[in-house]
């Protein structure tokens, strides 16, 4: 009986967790490749809500396989797949160009429309290279950087 | 009133009988009091000279000699003229762009040229972090929280257009790095933020704050020896064994390895600083 009484008080402990992670989220000298675990920074109801299990890359659209600010991502994110913008990352990249704590990426479709309505963070400027491309996720962010 | 000017008159008597020895005593609204009681009206009012008050100890402090770090070549076998070329364009690029003096932890705000940003130009303010590379290569890093992101700067990158120092103080440590780890507050930096006026002469202010850090994963294990940080409160995050643990990684031989040795000398600082005060009289 006391056995069971110690079990299910670790049990609510551990669903009384705060949503942020103690552990480090990601490696901070690697770029985005399969298998990181990434934080969604635009306000979509799919990246905001709280899922046991971290938002994970699964494939990573360029020849490499490393993803850098401005390559598609795929996502495994509540147990669905979908397509993000990787918008700042922790590896440091070229001198003069931003490093973010976090590797961030914003959820968008298919066709390359952002998912969200708002950006939070800041968004490094070089990123408006590809305006073409990605021009309505940089008309939904709100500080550069 | 005949009575007061009476005492009065008697009073200057005594006091002019003095006049040689106690000249300062003398007190001039004594004196126009009697002149006053003679004449039966009061004088104009004159207002009496502004002091001019002359601070000597101030004068007597020089002003401050800063060389920037990245003057003072490498030890290394590397051709002295790579460095002395450098140099002169370091000095070259200094008569167009004002680098101001700062240190590690000073808060600095730096505008550059970006052809992706809106309106061509850059300007981010940080806390400066580490100063790094010599010569032309020579960067500082600024952190800024929030979301935390920092950028790495070339000092004499084309790029740059203004560097600013917003606030001029040192820290506890030569590098910061540990900001990263740190608690959001201790690198969050108002944007809109006004210089603070600092003299040019004197010690810098240091600032000997000591910062909070996050729980436990650090970048790196600022508690170690290696590192010599002064400005964390570990006594916050570890107990006293990992403490002690930690200085298992300590090498107290190497202050003693005089080939690791490198003085940078007062007279090779006096070098650049007469290089740069002649480029700059030129």
């Amino acid at each position: 009986m006391a056995l069971v009484r110690r079990v299910g008080v670790a049990l609510t402990q551990i669903l009384r967790l705060p949503q942020h992670c103690t552990f480090s989220v990601s490696a901070s000298a690697a770029a985005i490749q399969k298998m990181t675990r990434v934080r969604v920074v635009d306000n979509s109801t799919l990246g905001t809500t709280y899922h046991h299990r971290a938002p994970k890359v699964i494939h990573v659209y360029n020849k490499t396989g490393q993803g850098k600010v401005g390559d598609r991502v795929l996502l495994a994110i509540k147990g669905q797949k979908k397509k993000a913008l990787i918008v700042g990352h922790k590896m440091p990249g070229d001198r003069m160009a931003p490093r973010f704590d976090s590797n961030n990426v914003v959820l968008i479709e298919d066709n390359g429309n952002p998912t969200g309505t708002r950006i939070k963070v800041p968004i490094p400027t070089h990123l408006r290279k590809k305006e073409g491309e990605y021009s309505k996720v940089l008309a939904i962010a709100h500080r550069f950087v | 009133m005949a009575a007061c000017a009476w005492s009065v008159s008697t009073a200057m008597c005594s006091l002019r009988a003095s006049q040689g020895k106690h000249n300062r005593f003398l007190s001039t609204s004594l004196l126009r009091l009697a002149s006053g009681a003679d004449s039966g009206q009061t004088p104009k009012f004159k207002p009496p000279t502004k002091p001019v008050i002359l601070d000597k100890s101030d004068t007597e402090i020089p002003v401050r000699r800063f060389v920037s770090p990245e003057f003072i070549p490498p030890r290394q076998r590397t051709n002295p003229l790579k460095f002395a070329l450098e140099r002169k364009d370091m000095l070259k690029r200094r008569t167009m762009l004002k680098i101001p003096e700062f240190y590690v932890g000073s808060i600095l705000a730096v505008t550059m040229s970006d052809p992706h940003a809106s309106e061509k130009t850059n300007r981010f303010v940080g806390i400066c972090i580490q100063r790094s590379g010599n010569g032309l290569g020579a960067t500082f890093i600024l952190i800024i929280d929030g979301q935390g992101v920092e950028i790495c700067y070339e000092l004499y990158n084309p790029r740059i257009q203004q560097v600013e120092v917003l606030k001029m103080e040192k820290r506890l440590d030569d590098n910061l790095l540990y900001l990263r780890d740190a608690l959001p507050e201790y690198s969050t930096v108002d944007v809109n933020m006004k210089p603070v006026p600092s003299s040019i002469s004197g010690e810098v202010h240091l600032n000997a704050l000591k910062v909070r850090m996050k729980p436990k994963p650090w970048s790196k294990c600022w508690e170690r020896p290696k590192y010599n940080v002064q400005g964390i409160r570990f006594d916050l995050r570890l107990s006293p064994e990992k403490m002690e643990e930690a200085q298992k990684w300590a090498q107290p031989w190497l202050e003693y390895d005089m080939l690791k040795e490198y003085v940078i000398l007062s007279s090779m600082e006096d070098i650049h600083w007469r290089e740069v005060q002649e480029e700059t009289c030129k």
